[in-house]
C-alpha cells in the first residue's frame, strides 16, 4: 500500500511514518501540492495548535489539492488535528477557515476537567466502521488535546468522553479520522492503522 | 469508563546508558535504554520518560541518539528532557522522536521558555518538571538536580508555569526521591488541586500501595518510577492489575 503522508512540519510525522512502515506500507512524506493532488491514500497527521496546521497547509498551497483528492475519492485518514481540520472552523483559531469537508465547528472541552485531555481513554456509542474492525470494545487509545468535534454529526463512528462527549472516530465515505493518536496507542492503535490501510486498498 | 491513571517508567541516562542514584547522587549502571524501552512498552507502560542527567557535561549528540533508539522501540508516548534551554535544543529532541519536552532548571531561570515551547509544539507537548522540597509549611522549588534552593514556592510556580504554557507538571519530591518510602501524597494533592493540567507524581515509589495512595489521596493523574521497574522489583502489569482490583481505572493492554 502506498501512503502519502502530508508533512507540513507537525511533531508527530516521524512517529506516524514509523507506525505505518511497521505495518508494511510504503510511505512518502511530502508537502508538494502535485503529489497530494495525485495521491490515492492520504494521511494528515497533526498535534499542537490548530492554527499552525491550517496556516502551514495554506503556506504550502495544499488546501485545494487536498480537498480535490478527497473529492476524487482518495482514501483519507486524519489524526488528532487532522480530524479537527476537516470541519468548517475551530474555536482554537476562530479567524481561520477549516477544510470544510464536514459541517460544524470544533469547540473547547469544558473547563471543569483537567486540560489537555491527556492520556488513555476508551470509546463508546460505536457504530460499524472499518477503522474499528476487531478492536476490542474496552480498548484504550492515547489522547492529547483540548479541543474536539461535538458528538452530533452523522459522521461520528465512536465517541469518547472528557467533560463532555466528543467525536473520537469518524467515517463518511472515503473520509476517516481519529481524535486519538493511533501511532502512540500500542497494539490497539496499530490495529486501527492496519484497518485504514485495508479499507484504502 | 473514563481517563485512565498512567504508569510511567523513567530512564535517567548518562551517555548511552541508563543510570540510577539515591537522592540525585551516587550513580550506578542500570541497563541499555532501548532494551528497557522495548520491555516497558511490552509490559504495558503508558508512557516513557527519558531524562539526560549528563546534560551539563556536553553529551548532547549521544542523548539525541538515545532518543532516536528509544523512539524506534515505542508505540506509546515519549517525553524527553534534561538540559533543554532553548527552542532549538527542543526542536532537536522532538525531531529525534520525542512527543513531549520536559524542562526544569531552564524554565526557572527563564520562564518565557515555557511560552516559546508551547507556541511551537502546543501545550500538550510541554511538561514542566518541578523538584520540590518541604520547607516550613510548604514546598520550595529546587533546581540543578535538586541541589540548589530557589525562592520559589512549588504551588505558585506550578500555577505560573501553566499560565505560561505548560500542559503537564512532572512533580518530584526531593525528600522522597530514591528513598522507596512512598510518594509525598500531600505535596501531590496540593499541586494537583491547584492547577488545571495533569500532574505526574514522582519520588519514593516502591510497593503497589504507594501508587494506590498517590492516585487516591494524592489526586495524581500519573505516577512515575525508575529503579523498582529497572530492577524488576515491581512488574508494571502486576502493578496495574493491583490498581484495577483496588478500583483505580488503568489501561491493561490486550
Amino acid at each position: 500500500m502506498n501512503v502519502t503522508l502530508i508533512d507540513y512540519g507537525a511533531g508527530n510525522v516521524p512517529s506516524v511514518e514509523r507506525a505505518l512502515r511497521r505495518l508494511g506500507a510504503q510511505v512518502e512524506t511530502t508537502n508538494v501540492a502535485e503529489k497530494i493532488s495525485a495521491a490515492r491514500c492520504l494521511v494528515l497527521p497533526g498535534v499542537g495548535h490548530c492554527a499552525a496546521l491550517i496556516a502551514a497547509l495554506d503556506a504550502h498551497c495544499l488546501r485545494q489539492p487536498l480537498i480535490d483528492a478527497v473529492g476524487r475519492g482518495a482514501a483519507f485518514l486524519g489524526i488528532c488535528l487532522g480530524l479537527q481540520a476537516l470541519y468548517e472552523s475551530s474555536e482554537e483559531a476562530p479567524t481561520l477557515p477549516g477544510l470544510g469537508l464536514l459541517p460544524g465547528r470544533v469547540t473547547r472541552l469544558p473547563e471543569d476537567v483537567k486540560l489537555p485531555h491527556m492520556g488513555w481513554n476508551t470509546l463508546k456509542n460505536i457504530r460499524a466502521t472499518r477503522l474499528l474492525d476487531s478492536v476490542p470494545s474496552g480498548a484504550y487509545f492515547y489522547f492529547a488535546h483540548s479541543f474536539a468535534a461535538p458528538a452530533v454529526g452523522e459522521e461520528s463512528a465512536a465517541v469518547s468522553e472528557h467533560g463532555r462527549e466528543f467525536i473520537a472516530v469518524l467515517e463518511k465515505e472515503n473520509i476517516r479520522a481519529v481524535q486519538f493518536h493511533p501511532e502512540k496507542s500500542g497494539a490497539a492503535g496499530a490495529l486501527v492503522l492496519r484497518n485504514f490501510l485495508r479499507a484504502a486498498a | 469508563m473514563s481517563l485512565a491513571r498512567r504508569i510511567i517508567p523513567c530512564l535517567d541516562t548518562d551517555g548511552a546508558r541508563v543510570v540510577k542514584g539515591v537522592h540525585f547522587e551516587g550513580l550506578r549502571d542500570a541497563g541499555d535504554p532501548t532494551e528497557l524501552a522495548a520491555r516497558y512498552d511490552a509490559e504495558g507502560a503508558d508512557e516513557l520518560v527519558v531524562l539526560d542527567i549528563a546534560a551539563a557535561r556536553d553529551n548532547r549528540p549521544t542523548f539525541l541518539e538515545t532518543i532516536r533508539g528509544v523512539a524506534e522501540q515505542l508505540a506509546i508516548p515519549l517525553t524527553a528532557g534534561g538540559g533543554i534551554r532553548s527552542l532549538e535544543a527542543a526542536r532537536a529532541v522532538v525531531r529525534a522522536g520525542a512527543d513531549k519536552i520536559t524542562v526544569n532548571t531552564a524554565a526557572v531561570e527563564r520562564p518565557e521558555l515555557l511560552s516559546e515551547l508551547s507556541a511551537e509544539f502546543g501545550a500538550q507537548a510541554v511538561v514542566l518538571a518541578i523538584d520540590a522540597k518541604r520547607e516550613g509549611g510548604g514546598w520550595q522549588v529546587r533546581i540543578r538536580g535538586g541541589r540548589q534552593a530557589t525562592s520559589l514556592n512549588a504551588r505558585e510556580w506550578a500555577q505560573r508555569g501553566v499560565e505560561l504554557g505548560a500542559g503537564e507538571i512532572l512533580l518530584t519530591s526531593v525528600d522522597r526521591d530514591g528513598t522507596q518510602s512512598g510518594f509525598d501524597t500531600e505535596l501531590t494533592a496540593a499541586i494537583s488541586n491547584a492547577v488545571s493540567v495533569p500532574v505526574i507524581a514522582s519520588g519514593g515509589a516502591k510497593v503497589p500501595a504507594h501508587f494506590l495512595e498517590v492516585f487516591t489521596r494524592g489526586a495524581a493523574d500519573a505516577a512515575l518510577a525508575a529503579s523498582i521497574f529497572h530492577d524488576q522489583v515491581q512488574s508494571i502489569r502486576a502493578l496495574k492489575e493491583f490498581l484495577r482490583r483496588s478500583g483505580v481505572e488503568v489501561r491493561l493492554p490486550c
